[in-house]
């Protein structure tokens, strides 16, 4: 059952992703992305991590891809062009990445003592997570948030008008809806 | 062999994941389109965390679950600043294109 789930939704993660590489259209791309991140959390799901799984839906798949599609659609992004690309990208990025790959392929391939996973292994509770969460790193989750509110906050400052006329022509756009 | 009660070795899982990078990689390359460029940052951000899970499940500990609890919030961070920074050079060049958006002055 575990080697099943696993190879439908490695295949479905590799598919999405290479989908996502093909397609010209940002929107294509977003929804591909999602397939990935779904079948990621079936694949967290099956390391027993419960809480990353609904984090994962929640979180990659719910809050960013919507902010991604969100900002697609605002800046009614079109079919991209195809250019042929940097020449440092062909010469060296590509070359550059097979080696990354086939490097660390091999090391893994390597590696002494790997165990596997299977159905009958047990699942990370959530509880077991919190407990050390909120006791020895309850620091770095408070400072997370101050850096989340930090974000908002210049995501807020960035995305807005820039200039103090367009400013003022914004509220002059709202009285004019009936 | 029953196919219903077999395991899944540990390294399918960690090359699935340099895998994710990889694509991620050759995504940043090839892509011209700012917002698909980003979409791959994203791409490879999960790879990593895939081999986090599995190394978590290796080692029978919490810390590296925690590990990419964090990295999930700093993505949605990135995200958010990302994505205002991608929609405030649209409103100054009026393009996606990277190829058009090559000089940090006008």
């Amino acid at each position: 059952m575990h080697l099943i789930l696993f190879l439908i939704f490695a295949a479905c993660c590799l598919a999405g992703a290479i989908n996502m590489l093909l397609q010209s259209h940002p929107i294509a791309s977003a929804l591909s992305l999602i397939v990935v991140m779904t079948s990621l959390a079936v694949l967290y799901l099956l390391l027993g991590a419960e809480f990353l799984a609904a984090a994962q839906i929640i979180v990659y798949a719910g809050a960013i891809m919507v902010l991604f599609a969100f900002v697609v659609m605002l800046l009614n992004a079109s079919r991209e062009e195809r250019t042929r690309g940097s020449r440092a990208a062909s010469l060296v990025g590509f070359p550059a990445v097979v080696v990354i790959l086939a490097l660390i392929a091999t090391v893994i391939l390597h590696i002494q003592g790997l165990g596997a996973a299977s159905m009958s292994q047990g699942i990370t509770s959530t509880e077991e997570l919190s407990v050390v969460l909120f006791t020895k790193l309850l620091l770095p989750f408070e400072v997370t948030s101050v850096l989340i509110l930090i974000a908002i906050l210049g995501a807020v400052a960035l995305a807005r008008h820039g200039h103090g006329d367009q400013e003022h022509q914004a509220p002059k756009e709202r009285t004019t809806r009936p | 062999m029953n196919l219903f009660a077999q395991e899944v070795p540990l390294s399918w899982y960690l090359l699935l994941s340099a895998a994710l990078f990889s694509l991620g990689v050759v995504g940043f390359l090839i892509k011209r389109n700012l917002i698909t460029i980003f979409m791959s940052i994203e791409l490879m951000l999960n790879g990593v965390n895939l081999s986090f899970v599995t190394f978590a499940h290796q080692w029978h500990q919490v810390k590296g679950q925690i590990f990419v609890f964090f990295v999930m919030m700093v993505a949605a961070a990135e995200a958010a600043v990302g994505l205002a920074i991608i929609i405030a050079i649209f409103r100054v060049r009026a393009t996606l294109a990277v190829d058009r958006i090559d000089r940090m002055k006008l």
